[in-house]
């Protein structure tokens, strides 16, 4: 292999985690969108999502596309119930606290994956085999194809639901004026549940096709969950086509840097794009700046 | 004032008798981190309590403090008092420079520069290996000496940490009561009022965070030294939290509270030994206990609850946006 095809290979294999950074970016958006809460415990949904489709298929025998529909199931009422028990008795809290709780709830949802599934890593049967397929001189497995797919479908799917149903439409007025969609008749409490619910069941359904390739453990949500905010930082929060491009753009660079700079600072990659990005343009990089109100 | 400097030299007092209490076992060694994770607390508490500015990242500088302090003694020889001056300047200045960029952050998008902060410099730490030593850590590291007198026993090391623990506690109280404290107190409450009333706000925010940056590495300097080995998973992303838990379990902006905080999660591992495989289930719950339920931790929750269990006061709510 050249260095072309070597390069090749690393953007490839970079959009692919990207994309799964790109889901992960949709959840932070649309919490931060609906309640200005930055949800620290987005990451965690992601891990029970490829730990929960490994104990329903594995453990209890279930073929893999229903384990698949249970694992997204149960993440989303964990999600909601989450929302329920900790968030929404806070209202109006200090960010401060909100962070702490977040914070709290990622950990003890962690804790609790680590006391069912112990602390060893898994890996989830590929969903249409192991062969791997050659593309221009770079080599892909099946479940990248998945990944892209799925991805793709996800993307469509959020931008149809945002602009085109009615509670979409409703979730989005909330995000621009909560005071007023209340005044119109939308119920601001059930937004917000929805937001927690939709995110967790996108977080867990990136979770569940990104783990045939990189295996699955009780604490993979954090790295994930991480980067998964940076796309959403990249995008300006907007939980549009910018996170999108943040997720493949963050992938894609991490992806590079590993393969020709160092394996080992592959994960401080993002960190520093994620640090740079919020000293630089905190707005994200496809807005514009706009003026903050006290 | 009375009152606080009363409280200081009672607190003093105790720390200085515990020993004759708690013997020459295995528990001393104990109360050795109890003190190291007090002075950690502290910093954080000054940062994190008394100007509400969060950081996930507090681990950073308390492995950059340890780091620098091991590798100059261990590696270069240096001496050991001569290096931790080096490590708590360094950290020091490192902090100042961070600050800026970093501070002008506010809320989750601090929390989130600081946490990635502390990750960025947990990778150098294992990755670094010609330096640290890496995953398996860096061990040589010489005791600190005064006089003829090398602190190389629990007991030793027990006097010497608390006597810089207790140093940080006198000059933090003296902090948050000065004009400096009531400055950043109200930053905390509205940073715009603040700068309105003639605060620099962005400088004091740099400073604090740079003064909790030096703390925190004296802290590492300590464990350095008394441990005399280090390696990159005491300086991880668990040990913020561990300390965010700390602050919260006593307090925001409670000194004592930060004491109390960091003497309960340093013990109750040792008391339970099966508490050690489940510690962050504990450490999950109590983050989002105390914060909904006793958010002004245990310092001041605890009296509360019970003057609302005898004399029927209503809980007070102060979980409530402020400014």
């Amino acid at each position: 292999m050249d260095l072309s095809e070597d390069i090749l290979q690393y953007i490839l294999s970079g959009l692919s985690t990207g994309a799964i950074y790109a889901v992960i970016g949709l959840g932070f958006a649309i919490i931060y969108n609906s309640t200005s809460i930055i949800n620290f415990a987005q990451g965690e949904f992601v891990m029970l999502g490829g730990m929960l489709t490994l104990f329903f298929h594995v453990t209890l025998f279930l073929s893999l596309p229903f384990s698949i529909f249970l694992a997204v199931l149960v993440a989303t009422a964990v999600g909601a119930l989450f929302e329920r028990l900790a968030i929404s008795p806070l209202k109006n809290a200090d960010p401060l606290i909100l962070v702490i709780i977040t914070i709290g709830g990622s950990i003890l949802i962690r804790g609790i994956a680590m006391l069912l599934w112990g602390k060893d890593t898994y890996v989830l049967p590929m969903f249409s085999g192991d062969e791997p397929i050659v593309l221009w001189g770079a080599t892909l497995m099946p479940q990248n194809f998945w990944i892209f797919g799925i991805t793709l479908i996800i993307i469509v799917a959020n931008r149809l639901f945002f602009h085109h149903s009615i509670i979409g439409k409703a979730m989005r007025a909330c995000s621009f004026n909560r005071v007023a969609s209340s005044l119109v008749g939308i119920n601001v409490k059930h937004t917000v549940l929805f937001s927690f619910a939709i995110s967790s069941a996108l977080g867990a359904a990136a979770g569940i096709i990104i783990a045939p390739l990189t295996m699955t453990s009780y604490d993979v949500g954090i790295m994930l969950g991480l980067k998964g905010f940076c796309a959403a930082i990249i995008g300006g929060m907007s939980g549009g086509i910018g996170t999108v491009a943040g997720g493949l753009i963050v992938g894609v660079l991490e992806s590079l840097g590993a393969g020709l700079i160092s394996s080992g600072y592959k994960d401080a990659i993002a960190f520093i794009i994620l640090l740079l990005i919020l000293f630089l343009r905190p707005q994200g990089l496809f807005v514009k700046g706009d003026t903050e109100r006290v | 004032m009375k009152q606080e400097l009363l409280k200081f030299f009672l607190f003093t007092a105790l720390i200085g008798i515990a020993p004759v209490f708690i013997g020459k076992g295995y528990l001393i060694n104990v109360f050795v981190f109890v003190g190291i994770y007090t002075i950690l607390a502290v910093a954080l508490n000054l940062l994190l309590g008394l100007a509400g500015q969060i950081s996930l990242g507090q681990a950073a500088f308390f492995g950059l403090g340890a780091y620098i302090s091991g590798v100059l003694t261990a590696t270069h020889a240096v001496n050991p008092w001569l290096s931790m001056v080096i490590a708590v300047v360094t950290v020091g200045i490192i902090a100042f420079i961070l600050g800026f960029p970093i501070l002008k952050l506010k809320g989750h998008y601090l929390a989130m520069a600081t946490l990635g902060m502390g990750i960025i410099v947990y990778i150098i730490f294992n990755e670094t290996v010609d330096i640290t030593g890496g995953p398996s850590g860096l061990s040589g590291i010489p005791h600190l000496s005064l006089g003829g007198i090398i602190f190389n026993s629990d007991l030793k090391n027990y006097y010497l940490v608390w006597f810089f623990a207790v140093t940080i506690i006198l000059l933090s109280v003296n902090l948050a009561a000065s004009r400096i404290g009531r400055a950043l107190r109200a930053i905390h409450d509205s940073e715009v009022a603040a700068r309105i009333m003639g605060v620099n706000a962005r400088l004091l925010k740099v400073q604090i965070f740079s003064i909790s940056g030096v703390i925190s590495a004296l802290a590492g300097s300590l464990y350095a030294h008394t441990v005399t080995f280090i390696s990159p998973t005491s300086f991880g992303f668990n040990v913020s939290i561990e300390l965010l838990t700390m602050v919260i379990i006593g307090g925001l902006g409670s000194i004592y509270g930060s004491f109390l905080g960091a003497a309960i999660l340093t013990l109750l591992p040792e008391f339970f030994r099966t508490f050690q495989d489940y510690d962050i289930i504990v450490y999950g719950l109590t983050l989002i206990v105390i914060t909904m339920f006793m958010p002004g931790g245990l310092v001041r929750g605890v009296p509360l609850l019970f003057r609302s269990l005898f004399k029927k006061e209503p809980m007070p709510q102060s979980n409530e946006k402020r400014g």
